[in-house]
């Protein structure tokens, strides 16, 4: 065994190694993100009183329940690690800081991406009135765009929240208000998309607001993130 | 009981000057000055509160000083914390293990984030604490006895210069003490911080010791001046 200087992909390769590990071990995460938005669309079935929802509205309940099914996932995002001390291991270690945090968002999009291919069809079959096939090609945009929105932004309120002793309170107080422009853009985008006529053009004008947010948070999360990790 | 600064001429592997740490209003360390020579031992005594593990953490470059020096194997903090991880080895508290990982696992990742190549050296540590055989059990189904010595591994997985231990021995039965004895005990040849509430037994292993008391230090001698009575004061 010889030591040197660690290198980031092997650093991130076992970073993701273990995040996965730990929750296919204890399901801390992802089963409740997907079990939230199934009942929620169950809850919207109930409380609307319809079926087939179109448009705007469809847009609307598609984005919020992902979004609250997304805070459960960035409560947990640094939990294990805060509580079994794994932060100050990493502290203690020469590895790049960075490499955290690209594990961290690699993680909460693993986790995004399992979230939606349980809450989209669920989604289909509780609520949404055209077909989902025509639909999916735009939808599949609006979604990574959005998730790309939600993972900058909810790795960096993880780290931020997940040192404080109110975090559960602390994660969502900071990052819902965050989310609320990836939200405007993300359901404005999907609206023609889930049209009752048909799957309609994506509307440019929000894609590119959406994705000019993403990059504006991306930069920010990479500039603070070694800063919030520090003392 | 003495009081004062000892100084040591060469090869400091500590060098701390007026260090000082608070939390918010509350001072946890005050102008704590020594010196240790590497490959000494330095014992820190305490009652609780007394600061012993925050003089730890700032050692271990996770906390950052308010006030005064620290130079830990040869360089400046928290200015050059980068060049001294990876050098320091942390035994403290919380065994710094996820519960649903395994000791092999464990140590995989920590191989990793310290740039070791294969896993010769953790199955060579997991040998010497006797946890080869419960090594590919979560963490979890594990014993705090046995969890601690898989945290004397990740420890010392790196081979470092520096060992910062505190209450190494908790939770261990007298054969597992008996166990990690020449991995973290003198023999080690390494220098080592110890912090511990049994004056007895670290004056037998230590060449100096700090006495704290509300951060500030009460006792700063050889350990060869001292006798255990003296150091029970400390709690009192």
């Amino acid at each position: 065994m010889s030591a040197g200087a660690p290198q980031n992909r092997v650093v991130l390769g076992a970073l993701l190694r273990k995040e996965l590990r730990v929750e296919l071990r204890s399901f801390s995460a992802v089963p409740a993100m997907s079990l939230f938005s199934v009942t929620t669309f169950v809850l919207f079935h109930f409380a609307l009183q319809r079926n087939a929802l179109s448009d705007d509205l469809a847009s609307g309940v598609l984005w919020v329940t992902l979004l609250f099914a997304a805070v459960l996932g960035i409560n947990r995002l640094f939990v294990a690690d805060a509580e079994q001390g794994g932060f100050d291991g990493f502290l203690l270690s020469p590895a790049d800081r960075s490499v955290l945090l690209y594990s961290k968002a690699l993680t909460l999009l693993a986790y995004l991406l399992v979230l939606e291919l349980v809450a989209v069809p669920a989604f289909a079959l509780l609520l949404l009135g055209p077909a989902l096939w025509p639909a999916l090609p735009g939808l599949l945009v609006v979604l990574a765009l959005g998730d790309a929105g939600i993972v900058v932004i909810g790795t960096l309120v993880g780290a931020l929240a997940v040192r404080t002793s109110v975090r559960d309170l602390l994660g969502p107080m900071i990052s819902l208000p965050l989310l609320v422009p990836v939200l405007l853009c993300a359901a404005r985008a999907g609206a023609p998309v889930l049209g009752a006529g048909g799957a309609g053009a994506l509307p440019l004008r929000w894609l590119v607001t959406l994705a000019l947010y993403d990059l504006v948070f991306g930069l920010i999360t990479f500039a603070v993130f070694d800063f919030l990790l520090e003392d | 009981m003495p009081r004062g600064r000892l100084e040591v001429a060469t090869l400091a592997a500590l060098e701390l000057r007026g260090l000082t740490r608070h939390y918010g209003e509350r001072l946890a360390l005050a102008d704590v000055s020594v010196d240790v020579e590497a490959g000494q031992t330095l014992a820190v005594l305490g009652p609780n509160g007394a600061g012993k593990t925050t003089l730890l953490r700032l050692l271990a470059t996770l906390l950052r000083p308010h006030g005064g020096e620290l130079q830990v194997l040869g360089h400046t903090l928290p200015a050059e914390n980068w060049a001294v991880r990876g050098r320091i080895g942390l035994l403290g508290h919380e065994p710094l293990l996820y519960r649903e990982l395994s000791a092999r696992e464990n140590l995989g990742l920590y191989g990793a984030l310290h740039g070791l190549d294969g896993d010769e050296r953790a199955g060579e540590l997991l040998a010497a604490v006797a946890m080869e055989r419960r090594a590919d059990e979560p963490l979890r189904t594990l014993s705090r006895g046995m969890v601690q010595r898989v945290a004397v591994c990740r420890a010392l997985l790196h081979d470092p210069e520096l060992l910062l231990l505190d209450e190494p021995r908790a939770n261990l039965d007298p054969a597992a003490s008996e166990l990690v004895e020449p991995l973290i005990g003198r023999a080690s040849g390494r220098t080592r911080v110890i912090v511990s509430h049994d004056p007895a037994g670290v004056l037998a292993e230590a060449d100096l010791v700090l006495g704290l008391v509300r951060g500030r230090v009460h006792v700063l001698a050889g350990a060869a001046e001292l006798d255990a009575g003296a150091l029970v004061e400390l709690y009192r």
